[in-house]
């Protein structure tokens, strides 16, 4: 789990382009939306592919993504518990 | 009409331009066939979580804007044309190249959003809030010009006062590529110094941006009136001297009134044949100056020669690296700019110090 952590972090800096963010800044439970990295609606749609693209999960109600996109932590979770690739 | 005046600059390019209290003062020498943009701090002048979504091309032009509106004491304009010659190329290889990659699948919204060619003047109007004219021509080498057009019609005709005008072109790794294909860049690496004694087809790419405000009311800040503008999309050869003429006489000059001609070589010797027959015809006797050894070969390129004429004009001075001739003007007033690109779309600019 903890690696799937490590992995979602560079990915998302990689794939976000957060030029000014590292790996070791974003804790396991920092909100990813509104106060904590920031990110917008735009971002949440290339979370979104992220997770079919790499994962193979396809997120088929909007309401679940509030709550995988919460933060690195519960993204990893929920990845850990629907990958299929 | 009104007159129309260029009231502020600012330049991103392969040289040190972005502080305009300096005017190539040092030169930075390139060995190769393209040569890429120096960034300023880009966090000066874009916030980070915007800069993020931005290409170079994007970054160069809402820095450079900010520049000259800053330089022109103005916070918004009435107006804003930019001209490209490819657009935000970089987004676009992008987007399609996932296309490809991906299989069509997997499709993120992000360079698809910044892909378009208004995306400079776009982002530059959401970053002042200008709900004013936005407009991006695309037309190949006289994308700026056609910008630069358009706004002096404005303001001479009273339809707008203060016009943010700018070209920006980037590069980008498949264009690049497909230009070495067909030689439109130089098969060898060329020292800038020595572009045009290269003695080779085609050109040293690069890229910039380079923005002005323009306005029908003189400041403090001048730096020069905008006398004309005109531009063909072919121009034989032979017509070339009687084009420049008319040209001259339409604005009641003659040669001997042009204290310097900035042209637009690039050391491609199948068509700096053009730019010989003015400086070896009827402007021989005139101050001659270049400039795509200092910036490459782009579509807007020919915003850089402005840039390079109004700073001259203000200073008086003609730095010695731009230098095609050893005459020297007794005033730097009256400036006449050629620009043509592989033969086709040529362009007069005419800029008079004020």
């Amino acid at each position: 789990m903890e690696a799937l952590k490590e992995e979602l972090k560079s990915k998302i800096i990689e794939q976000l382009n957060l030029e000014d963010v590292s790996v070791d800044e974003i804790a396991d439970d920092d909100p990813l939306f509104g106060d904590g990295l920031g990110l917008d609606s735009i971002d949440a749609l290339e979370l979104i592919v992220m997770l079919d693209k790499d994962y193979g999960i396809k997120l088929a109600d909007p309401k679940e993504g509030k709550k995988i996109f919460e933060s690195v932590g519960t993204m990893a979770d929920y990845i850990a518990q629907h990958k299929t690739k | 009409m009104k007159p129309v005046y260029i009231n502020s600059v600012a330049s991103i390019s392969a040289q040190s331009t972005f502080d305009n209290s300096v005017f190539l003062e040092d030169i930075a020498e390139h060995t190769d066939n393209v040569i890429r943009a120096m960034n300023p701090n880009y966090k000066e002048f874009i916030p980070p979580a915007a800069a993020r979504r931005m290409a170079k091309g994007i970054k160069m032009g809402v820095a450079t804007s900010k520049i000259a509106l800053k330089e022109a004491n103005l916070e918004n304009v009435d107006a804003i044309i930019t001209g490209t010659g490819l657009g935000c190329i970089a987004d676009s290889e992008k987007f399609v190249s996932k296309i490809i990659n991906d299989n069509e699948e997997y499709l993120t919204p992000t360079s698809f959003i910044q892909s378009t060619h208004n995306t400079v003047a776009g982002q530059i109007a959401l970053g002042i809030g200008c709900k004013g004219y936005n407009f991006t021509y695309v037309h190949s080498s006289i994308s700026f010009e056609s910008a630069l057009l358009d706004a002096k019609l404005q303001l001479e005709n009273d339809e707008a006062q203060n016009i943010l005008v700018g070209g920006v072109d980037e590069l980008a790794d498949h264009h690049i590529k497909i230009h070495k294909l067909v030689n439109h860049i130089k098969k060898d690496v060329v020292n800038s110094r020595d572009l045009l004694e290269s003695g080779t087809k085609g050109a040293v790419f690069g890229e910039g941006a380079s923005f002005f405000v323009l306005s029908n009311e003189k400041s403090e800040t001048t730096y020069a009136q905008v006398l004309d503008v005109t531009a063909y999309n072919s121009l034989p050869a032979e017509e070339l001297q009687n084009g420049l003429k008319s040209f001259l006489h339409e604005n009641s000059l003659e040669i001997e009134d042009i204290d310097i001609v900035v042209l637009g070589n690039n050391g491609d010797i199948d068509y700096d044949t053009y730019y010989n027959l003015l400086s070896q015809g009827s402007l021989k006797n005139t101050a001659q100056v270049y400039y795509k050894h200092l910036c490459g070969e782009f579509n807007t390129a020919s915003s850089f020669g402005i840039w390079m004429a109004t700073k001259m004009i203000r200073t008086q001075r003609i730095p010695e690296a731009v230098r095609l001739n050893g005459i020297q003007p007794s005033k730097i007033g009256t400036v006449l700019l050629y620009n043509q690109y592989r033969g086709e779309n040529h362009s007069l600019v005419l800029l008079r110090g004020c």
